[in-house]
């Protein structure tokens, strides 16, 4: 992947493919690691990320091939944003069935937006619904976990 | 008698507790739920009601797609008067169970020989 000046967030656009997803992903990853970001950290990003490509792939696009993914990334040594948009209806994400509730604890899909917003530092959607910016900020490394640091176990 | 699926390895152990581990550290793609709920499906209905311990110890990553097919595995095991539980969950997955609830739906335990306690 092309250096990324971090003054300038690079775009891309994806083919609605889960493949074209996870080789993005794994791409996305391994700059985070160039960047100096930590195992819990990457964690975070790669299961906001797997998240939001189910939701914007399978749910936005209808699993449509055609319909694209349009992505806009910045990765610096200080935080990692990512906006992820599908060309589908949208959704309004603050009236989907809370997945925590005693009747929905049982229902087999709906957890992926909490996820996200419990995982990533900042999770924003556009009014359409059918776009989200999420922002993870590099954790201070603590002194305890410092020697266990293998981020290379998560991606 | 031990026997190997491709996502997963299984122990029967004193007779009628069946043991699976997940042998994947990552999983995340709709194919490899689907192997998983391929490999389940059969072991609930040929060994109904069934006595199953999931081992995640050699998982690190998976989605929400994994908490699904836990759920459609539990309701098939319940339906049955069946026992479904979980051992070996690594500390930053655990937390996804914690976030959702699930830590409230399943029956976790730390480690494989605790989950076998009573069931054996």
């Amino acid at each position: 992947m092309a250096a990324n000046p971090e003054s300038s967030p690079t775009q891309l656009e994806l083919p609605g493919t889960m493949e074209a997803a996870e080789r993005l992903c794994g791409e996305l990853l391994q700059e985070a690691v160039r960047k100096g970001f930590g195992e819990e950290d990457l964690f975070a990003i790669h299961l906001a990320l797997e998240e939001a490509f189910v939701n914007a792939i399978q749910h936005g696009n209808q699993g449509d091939p055609s319909k694209k993914v349009h992505i806009q990334y910045s990765i610096t040594p200080s935080r990692f944003e990512i906006s992820i948009a599908d060309e589908g209806p949208g959704f309004q994400p603050d009236s989907l069935p809370d997945p925590r509730k005693p009747e929905n604890l049982y229902k087999c899909s709906g957890r992926g937006v909490l996820l996200i917003r419990s995982f990533m530092d900042q999770v924003q959607y556009n009014s359409k619904g059918n776009q989200v910016r999420m922002v993870k900020f590099k954790s201070k490394p603590s002194p305890e976990k410092g020697s266990n640091h293998s981020p290379q176990n998560v991606l | 008698m031990d026997q190997k699926s491709p996502n997963m390895t299984i122990d029967y152990v004193g007779g009628d507790v069946i043991v699976a581990t997940l042998v994947d550290e990552k999983i995340l793609e709709e194919s490899q739920i689907q192997a998983l709920e391929s490999s389940f499906l059969p072991l609930i209905e040929e060994n109904n009601p069934i006595k199953l311990v999931v081992d995640f110890s050699q998982v690190r990553f998976l989605t929400s797609s994994v908490l699904g097919l836990l759920i459609r595995l539990s309701k098939k095991i319940y339906e049955s008067e069946g026992i479904l539980r979980l051992c070996g969950i690594q500390p930053k997955i655990y937390e996804i169970f914690k976030i959702t609830r699930l830590d409230k739906v399943f029956d976790i335990y730390p480690t494989r020989q605790e989950a076998l306690e009573g069931l054996v």
